[in-house]
């Protein structure tokens, strides 16, 4: 017989351990998938993990991970303070989306002027934008107390239709002969977010996500607000017994999350994406949420969880186009490394003890 | 005479506890057998066990000479055994006789059933209309129903969890006199308590558990309160001390403070008012539920109330949050260890930085000072003799007495002004409590002011120099605690607010 115990303690072990623990056992799980589809195993698990950072184009997909990651990165920090203080901001795409409008907008309105200050001014605009988004629910939130949840979640249709409206009105490139879609930012340099480092992938949303992590590892253990946060997430009472202000944090964790969501947008419309376009948005600020729980919540773990996932999109789609492995194949391996990281979680805060119930 | 209830070597052990080591004892038919220990000595797993509702790892129950091994509750219930829990398993939107019926194999018609809950509340001296629907009674009313519940049955033997915790002094002498009448009819009572006083006024025999053991038995009229103490404790209680030192000095002063709950099943404060001095004691009681929490988060910040209402050391202080009352020198400490004084998944110093920021300089442009935090936590664990492998324990690692003594000391040694502390000593071994009550008055002697809330009437007596009561809500005015009388007590308890009449 197995019996779960729980232990008096998280331990401190097996939180470090359970993520490769789940990424092991996701290979062996996902191998045998791929051999019951009559694939390789080994050449298989090799492609997605293994090849896009060692192989032969690994100098292509290196960056290629670097601009899947960033986003995700940037987007899943804002959201994992809110999230460790019970504060469940879902509409991250849609903060994105508008973050990205009000950043391309004010980009588009200085055309074609060429000076330093164009592509700060947009940075501004467009974390502003993500903020002001995300104090819609903030604001119904403390004022008439409604969920966040559905409220935020809701917003991003809205931001999705307000996007197809600016790429055919408002935002489109008055010489594009009516095609939807604004102006594309490579055909303006002072406003174009190019790489940093030409051929590294690293352009600035990569640097923000960067930053972003270290400014939440300080705020998380040495900021008496990251204290409060943690605090207002485990024992509300106590929060409130210790003196945090419900409606301030409610306010901060929404406001920071939108506005670093906003920057990805910001960062994304200008870079590898281009233009504001109806298809613009491809669901980073949902799959934030994954990563910034496969994180932990955890500023690093984010980062890992970050690379983590953006290595599986690529490897999946080079598997799939190398070896021929169905789409589906890909996302069903996807999820079963969600499944084991969750599953194997259960070892963080409990003992498995073999044999026939007799007590400690 | 065979005995009516016989327990050899019960032995239950949990992942973790042995929570009932080798257990004997016997109950004599008409007999009332207290079951005396302090919380987790294994009271509740033993009458788990009788009660067919936890299965023993080893030994053997004899009901009547006869082996007794109920599966389950109906299986003891068939064989004669009732039990009263502490808890209530009521309907409140139900009357008293469909809460009654709901409990039953076979009820009968309603209205045969509601003559006969009549007749046997009459005959027991527990007044009960089975037409009242259960939410409008007091807790007291609530139990009545549980035991005619129990009566119902003709039970051999009734097991009763800590009756009286729920009840005020009046309510207790009319259980008593219930359970004397049982007793005298040939019914065995099996009775669960921490209360020396009552065992000592209504047991015929005690059996005393400690960590699971069986420490003695004893007869608790022979014994006094102390020795059975004692044995329950296993080591010498020390008795605090106090000499009162009121000046004339307020520091808190509550006007007409009126504040709604925030909870929907609270009960919102109605003109309350009071003062305390410096280096007085002031002792609130009142059963659970009367306002108790409502009072504490007043006090403490967490709520607001209008202005004027909170007058500390002369300044308004009504409209302020937790933390500026810190820093004026009011602390608090809610009732609810974890989750409410303490964050249960953090560590000690984690909760060291929970209430001490202000008065113990904790931050610094914001950023946190983890070594002083660290520092401020150890003198706290070492200062009032926490048992704990450090400062970097989760606090909910800690057992119920050793994380209150931490809580309380933690507000003792930010040296408050006024401290308010609400059931300082609940769940908490009587070798903490007595620490944790000497602490207080030490605090006092030195010249602060304290409010203890609690529903501890003994301990209340112990260390109030003035005692008031909470009654739905309102409280009455403060008289000396000294010379107060059980049935003067209870009335200010009950709600009666004008106390000279009585005095």
């Amino acid at each position: 017989m197995i019996r779960l115990e729980k232990r008096p303690e998280p331990s401190k072990l097996w939180s470090w351990a359970t993520p490769p623990l789940a990424v092991i056992l996701t290979m062996i799980a996902g191998g045998l998938m791929f051999a019951a589809l009559g694939k390789d195993p080994v050449a298989a698990i090799r492609t997605i993990f293994w090849d896009p950072i060692f192989g032969e184009f690994a100098f292509y997909y290196r960056g290629q991970l670097l601009v899947k990651a960033g986003p995700l990165i940037l987007i899943a920090i804002g959201l994992s303070l809110g999230f460790r203080a019970g504060i469940w901001n879902i509409g991250a795409e849609g903060q994105y989306i508008i973050g990205a409008i009000c950043g391309a907008a004010v980009g588009l309105a200085f055309y074609p002027w060429e000076s330093f200050i164009v592509f700060p001014l947009m940075v501004i605009a467009g974390a502003i934008g993500g903020l002001l988004w995300a104090m819609i629910p903030g604001l119904l939130k403390v004022k008439f107390n409604t969920n966040e949840i559905l409220v935020s979640l809701l917003l991003v249709y809205v931001a999705e239709f307000i996007l197809a409206s600016m790429a055919l009105g408002a935002l489109r490139n008055p010489d594009g002969s009516g095609f939807p879609g604004s102006r594309n930012f490579r055909s303006y340099p002072a406003a174009f977010n190019d790489e940093i480092i030409a051929g590294t992938g690293m352009h600035w949303g990569v640097a923000a996500a960067f930053i972003a992590v270290i400014f939440a590892y300080v705020l998380l253990a040495r900021h008496q607000l990251g204290f409060q946060i943690k605090l207002a997430g485990q024992a509300p009472r106590a929060a409130r017994f210790g003196g945090v202000n419900p409606v301030r944090l409610v306010l901060f964790c929404l406001g920071i999350s939108g506005a670093l969501a906003g920057l990805a947008g910001l960062f994304e419309v200008t870079g590898p994406a281009g233009q504001i376009n109806i298809d613009f948005n491809v669901g980073y600020g949902f799959t934030a949420i994954i990563v910034a729980f496969l994180g932990r919540l955890h500023p690093v773990g984010i980062l890992l969880a970050g690379l983590l996932l953006a290595l599986t999109y690529i490897g999946g789609e080079a598997a799939q186009s190398a070896l021929g492995l169905p789409a589906a194949a890909i996302q069903a391996f996807q999820g079963m490394l969600l499944f084991f990281l969750l599953a194997v979680d259960v070892l963080t805060n409990f003992r498995v003890r073999f044999g026939a119930g007799e007590a400690a | 005479m065979t005995a009516l209830l016989e327990l050899n070597g019960l032995t239950k052990a949990y992942p973790g506890v042995v929570a009932n080591d080798d257990v004997s004892l016997v109950i004599q038919p008409g007999e009332v057998h207290a079951l005396l220990g302090e919380n987790g000595a294994g009271k509740s797993t033993l009458v788990k066990m009788i009660y067919g509702l936890v299965k023993p790892d080893s030994g053997e129950m004899r009901l009547r000479g006869e082996r007794f091994t109920p599966a389950e509750p109906r299986a003891a219930r068939a064989a004669g055994v009732a039990m009263v829990f502490q808890h209530f398993s009521l309907f409140e939107a139900l009357d008293v006789a469909e809460n009654i019926a709901l409990g039953m194999e076979n009820p009968p018609k309603m209205r045969d059933l509601a003559a006969e809950i009549t007749r046997v509340s009459n005959a027991y001296g527990l007044p009960l209309d089975p037409a009242r629907l259960v939410g409008d009674l007091s807790a007291g009313e609530r139990q009545r129903v549980e035991i005619i519940r129990c009566l119902l049955q003709n039970p051999k033997l009734l097991i009763m969890d800590e009756p009286t915790s729920v009840l005020t002094p009046q309510e207790v002498e009319i259980l008593f006199q219930t359970l004397e009448k049982l007793r005298s009819e040939g019914t065995s009572i099996l009775y669960i308590s921490h209360k020396l006083e009552e065992i000592r006024r209504l047991c015929d025999a005690a059996t005393i558990l400690r960590l699971g053991k069986n420490v003695g038995t004893c007869d608790p009229r022979q014994e006094t309160a102390r020795a059975m103490a004692e044995m329950m404790v296993g080591q010498v209680l020390h008795v605090p001390e106090r000499t009162p030192h009121a000046t004339a000095e307020v520091a808190l002063e509550l006007r007409n403070l009126s504040v709604k709950s925030p909870s929907a099943f609270g009960t919102s404060l109605k003109d309350v008012s009071l003062t305390v001095q410096k280096g007085e004691v002031l002792g609130i009681g009142g059963v659970a539920g009367n306002g108790q929490d409502e009072l504490t988060a007043a006090l403490s910040g967490e709520v607001l109330a209008g202005p004027g209402q909170i007058m500390f050391d002369g300044a308004d202080v009504a409209g302020l949050g937790p933390n500026a009352r810190r820093a004026l020198g009011l602390l608090a400490a809610p009732e609810e260890r974890l989750g409410h004084a303490a964050a249960p998944d953090m560590s000690l110093t984690e909760n060291a930085v929970l209430t001490g920021t202000v008065r113990k300089s904790l931050t610094k442009n914001g950023f946190l000072n983890w070594a002083g935090a660290r520092s401020f936590a150890e003198e706290v664990i070492k200062g009032f003799d926490v048992r704990t492998p450090g400062a970097h324990t989760a606090a909910r690692a800690l057992s119920g007495g050793n994380l209150q003594k931490y809580v309380i000391g933690r507000e003792i040694l930010q040296k408050p002004e006024l401290l308010v502390v609400n059931q300082p000593t609940w769940g908490v071994d009587a070798a903490a409590a007595a620490a944790i009550r000497q602490a207080l008055l030490d605090l006092a002697a030195e010249g602060a002011a304290i409010v203890v809330i609690s529903q501890d009437l003994d301990e209340l007596m112990e260390i109030s120099d003035r005692f008031a009561a909470l009654n739905e809500g309102r409280l009455t005015k403060p008289v000396p605690a000294k010379g107060l009388t059980v049935d003067q007590i209870g009335l200010m308890m009950g709600g009666a607010h004008d106390m000279e009449a009585a005095s």
